[in-house]
């Protein structure tokens, strides 16, 4: 006991590898929220009228709901107030009029291992890289022209292609969805744009990595995925923040549409800081994600691996429209110190032949709470519909709790619905199996977590994979209660 | 706050008639639950454990309240149609919410063992009666407990003494009997002491072709070493509407039972809380719901472990036919120190039709890291291959559809100890499928 409490130790002492901050000039409006607020994140972003419309309709829509509460999570009191909502490290002290990315931007991301020259950069993956609220750069923007594929920010995309954006912005999460929907869509900063023509197939991963820098503000990005007729496309997402004592708020939308025939792939890992071993400090991360599968035969499939947050609160969902639509859900939610999460998914069956699979593994430590919450809706149309879903929980230590809530509603005689879940603690067995072997329990645990993360860690791009497992690892080494 | 103002206004202005005719143990924590009641009103959906049934609705008509309790003329015994062959049971009746005055109870006396009208046991018994009542049914968390609790005024009174086993089960009969549209409140009280061993069998049925609205709160205390099996069999029609509350709190090395079977009736709402308070415990929730035409049933059940070393299981089985609405959510809530919990939790569904609706929600709440737990639910159709099986044998479509509905169920009734009770429900089960239970002898409305 004496030394796997050692481990315990080591493993809170354990220091947040991305916790560094930059030091860069960061232009920074002032704390608050009001219509004024909105106007000049508008304006500094040259928007269009019907956006700035679009987020004014929100913020009053906003200022007449309340947080909500449902959440098996104990959320510390946000001060929407105290909050700055518009942060941009590229702006240039005045006079230094060139375009270059100011290099210790770049150092920056070389530092996250996000290389944002192209000739270092990984070979096959697009990045685009977002800071606080501005997008830094995005990568390989060129190459994908070639082949008619929009890969940018959304500012960006709201000035070159407006209609493209007007058609599709908040068809999927409507802003009156949810409070931080809401909130989001009144004061949202960049994210990234992507919109796949018909029959094309993206030749290369598409990335985004978000980073949040800038004291007291919050990351309210936006991203908007189209993929048309025929189409493919991976996209992958990775988010780290340095350490700071406050909470720092992270309220994004991701939205996805996929027409028919068309797949698309969205894999996320999630580093945001956890804050401290007693739970100070720390990210919230209130994200609203969705995607709508409209088309035919069409694929949609969430791969997330959560490791990071103070609390994480999140169901990356998908609205099975057209018939013959599949859905997929893997994730890898690992809570340690004080970190919580309700996280899950909701599959709406709506189209006929619709299937869905959702496989979550929630893995507890520490004095942490980690829950499952999900949805499975079908609908009285959603002939032959299927679903079926497996969740896990192992805890590791006595003071954290691993809790699963799954909803089942189903409206339809011909639909199949499975729905199975296990808690345990890693078995005794397994472990003295190791140890026999010359394995020391520290090595055996890290084994039979990754083992138990595989089904979901082996769905994630080759590259994230590596860094997924090492992740896991880190977040749970020395765990063993 | 939801609704719930005529039945304000009716406690407000009937309060000295309900204490009048009621015992003074069961007057003293009348206001306090009223006080709740008004608190709280009605939970809305938005009430989590009350999100798939709208009580509001439910308890919108205007229903008749027996509280002057006036005699009202029935013979049970013409009536009586829960006989289980081969099984002998003490009898005993219970017509709306009063415990039947030709019950028989002189063969009890012997062991100390006490059944009878609670409202007169408050009296006879005050120590016993008092402290068990309403202590474990809390009215600050459940505004149907508060509801009841402020105005039952009798109901069903059983204590069974340290290290007696009672013999034969104890069959209690709750008979609906109204001329008019009636709602009907009442209470349970069941102890157990320690080492005690008792069966209970509750069956419901509704006599008359008019409306009923029942609250029930059921508390059973069960001491160390003791051993409980409670059967509830539901059997009205389609104009009950029931909401029953049942806590149970056990002690240690204790072997408990529930089962409940909702055969036919119009809207059912049952919640099942059990706490295990004690270690080495071992618990089984048993559950088959069989619906059609606009049935309504809801079960709600919360497994609160809270002493290491306990054992749970539960399964609910549901065949949900026509319009009917079936919807189960259970809870199985391990507390920090019930280290060595063994829980399973598993809810099957088949959904017959297409008009037929079913929510299900098996919720695991786990704090204590050595435990092992799981649940399943499943929602889905007859298995397409094992009807093309039997047809090709000879069985006709609707046989077969018939015997796999059946077996289907059978997993829950199979598991009923007492073999001339089960072999009677799996009768009652056939018929109810083969479509003779609705309009026999048993339902007021198609006599």
């Amino acid at each position: 006991m004496s030394e796997s409490n050692e481990f315990v130790r080591k493993v809170a002492e354990e220091k947040y590898k991305f916790g560094f901050t930059t030091d860069i000039h960061t232009e920074i409006i002032d704390k608050g929220l009001n219509e004024d607020v909105i106007r000049t994140i508008s304006s500094k972003k040259g928007e269009p009228e019907w956006l700035l419309e679009f987020r004014l309709e929100a913020y009053r829509y906003w200022l007449t709901q309340k947080q909500p509460e449902w959440g098996h999570l104990k959320m510390p009191d946000i001060d929407y107030q105290a909050i700055s909502y518009y942060a941009d490290p590229t702006k240039k002290k005045k006079d230094s009029g060139n375009k270059e990315i100011d290099p210790e931007l770049m150092k920056t991301f070389d530092k996250l291992g996000i290389p944002l020259e192209e000739r270092l950069a990984l070979s096959g993956t697009a990045v685009d890289a977002v800071m606080d609220s501005v997008s830094v750069k995005t990568t390989f923007k060129e190459r994908l022209a070639e082949k008619n594929i929009i890969f940018c920010s959304i500012s960006e995309a709201v000035r070159e292609y407006p209609e493209l954006v007007r058609a599709y912005l908040g068809s999927v999460v409507p802003y009156r969805d949810n409070y931080f929907a809401a909130l989001n869509s009144a004061v949202f900063s960049d994210g990234s744009f992507v919109y796949i023509p018909k029959n094309t197939r993206c030749p290369m991963e598409l990335s985004t990595y978000f980073r949040i820098n800038a004291r007291n503000t919050g990351q309210f990005e936006r991203t908007l995925i189209v993929c048309d007729e025929g189409s493919y496309v991976s996209y992958l997402e990775g988010c780290t923040a340095p350490m700071r004592d406050e909470n720092q708020l992270h309220a994004a939308i991701v939205e996805i549409v996929v027409m028919d025939n068309a797949e698309v792939k969205y894999s996320t890992v999630q580093n945001w800081y956890p804050g401290d071993a007693d739970g100070k400090g720390g990210v919230l991360n209130l994200v609203t994600k969705r995607g709508h599968l409209r088309g035919v035969n069409s694929k949609l499939s969430w791969t997330q691996v959560e490791t990071g947050s103070a609390i994480t609160w999140k169901y990356p969902s998908c609205v099975l429209t057209g018939d013959n639509s599949q859905a997929e859900f893997y994730s890898v939610a690992v809570t340690n110190n004080y970190q919580q999460a309700d996280t899950g998914t909701k599959m709406i069956h709506i189209g006929k032949n619709t299937r869905s699979t959702i496989i979550s593994k929630g893995i507890s430590a520490g004095r942490s709470q980690n829950s499952y919450r999900g949805l499975v809706k079908v609908s009285a149309n959603a002939d032959g519909a299927r679903n079926y879903s497996s969740c896990d929980s192992l805890l590791l230590g006595s003071l954290c709790g691993a809790h699963t809530f799954p909803y089942m509603d189903v409206h339809n005689n011909t639909a199949t619905v499975e729905h199975e879940a296990t808690t345990s603690k890693i078995s005794e067995e397994q472990l003295f199996y190791c140890n026999q072997r010359g394995i020391s329990t520290e090595e055996a645990v890290g084994l039979i977590v990754n083992g138990y993360a595989k089904d979901v860690i082996n769905k994630l791009p080759m590259e994230f994979a590596v860094e997924a497992q090492k992740l896991l690892s880190v977040s749970l080494e020395g765990t063993v209660g | 706050m939801n609704g719930g103002k005529q039945y304000i206004d009716l406690y407000r202005e009937s309060r000295e008639i309900i204490m009048q005719h009621s015992a003074s143990l069961m007057n003293a924590v009348r206001d306090e639950a009223f006080d709740c009641f008004e608190r709280m009103g009605f939970p809305s959906r938005k009430v989590e454990r009350y999100k798939y049934t709208d009580v509001e609705k439910a308890f919108a008509p205007d229903y008749g309240l027996n509280l002057t309790r006036m005699d009202i003329p029935v013979n049970p015994q013409d009536v009586f149609k829960c006989d289980v062959p081969n099984l002998s049971t003490q009898l005993f009746f219970m017509e709306n919410d009063a415990f039947y005055k030709g019950n028989q109870r002189s063969a009890l006396s012997e062991d100390g063992v006490i059944i009878t009208s609670l409202k007169e046991a408050a009296d006879k018994y005050p120590d016993i009666v008092g402290k068990y009542y309403s202590k474990l049914a809390d009215v600050a968390s459940d505004s149907i407990t508060a509801l009841n609790t402020a105005f039952a005024q009798d109901g069903l009174f059983v204590y069974v003494p340290r290290n007696v086993q009672l013999k034969r089960p104890v069959q209690i009969v709750n008979i609906l009997r109204s001329g008019v549209d009636m709602m009907v409140n009442r209470r349970v009280l069941i102890v157990l002491e320690e080492g005690a061993d008792a069966t209970f069998l509750f069956c419901d049925h509704a006599m008359d072709n008019v409306h009923f609205l029942t609250t029930q709160v059921i508390e059973v205390f069960v001491a160390d070493n003791a051993h409980a099996d409670i059967y509830e069999l539901e059997e009205t029609h389609t104009k009950c509407k029931r909401f029953s509350n049942l806590y149970i709190k056990t002690g240690g090395y204790c072997t408990v039972s529930h089962n409940n079977i909702t055969l036919f009736n119009g809207l059912t709402r049952n919640t099942t809380d059990v706490i295990l308070d004690g270690e080495y415990s071992e618990l089984t929730l048993n559950g088959c719901v069989v619906a059609d035409k606009k049935q309504y049933v809801d079960n709600n059940t919360l497994i609160d472990h809270r002493k290491p070393n306990c054992t749970s299981n539960e399964l609910y089985k549901y065949v949900v036919d026509e319009s009917a609405v079936g919807a189960f959510a259970g809870r199985i809530l391990v507390q920090k120190d019930a280290q060595h919990t063994v829980s399973q939790e598993t809810n099957a569904n088949l959904c017959v039709t297409k008009e037929a609706r079913v929510y299900t929600q098996p919720m695991l709440e786990i704090y204590a890291d050595d435990v092992k737990c799981a649940h399943g639910s499943t929602i889905g159709l007859l298995d397409e291959s094992a009807l093309f099986y039997m047809q090709q044998r000879g069985i006709s479509a609707d046989e077969a559809r018939m015997l796999l509905k059946f077996a289907f169920v059978g997993q829950v009734i199979e598991q009923v100890k007492l073999e001339p009770l089960r072999d009677r429900l799996q009768r009652l089960v056939e018929k109810r499928f083969r479509g003779e239970l609705n309009k026999c002898i048993g339902c007021a409305i198609c006599k």
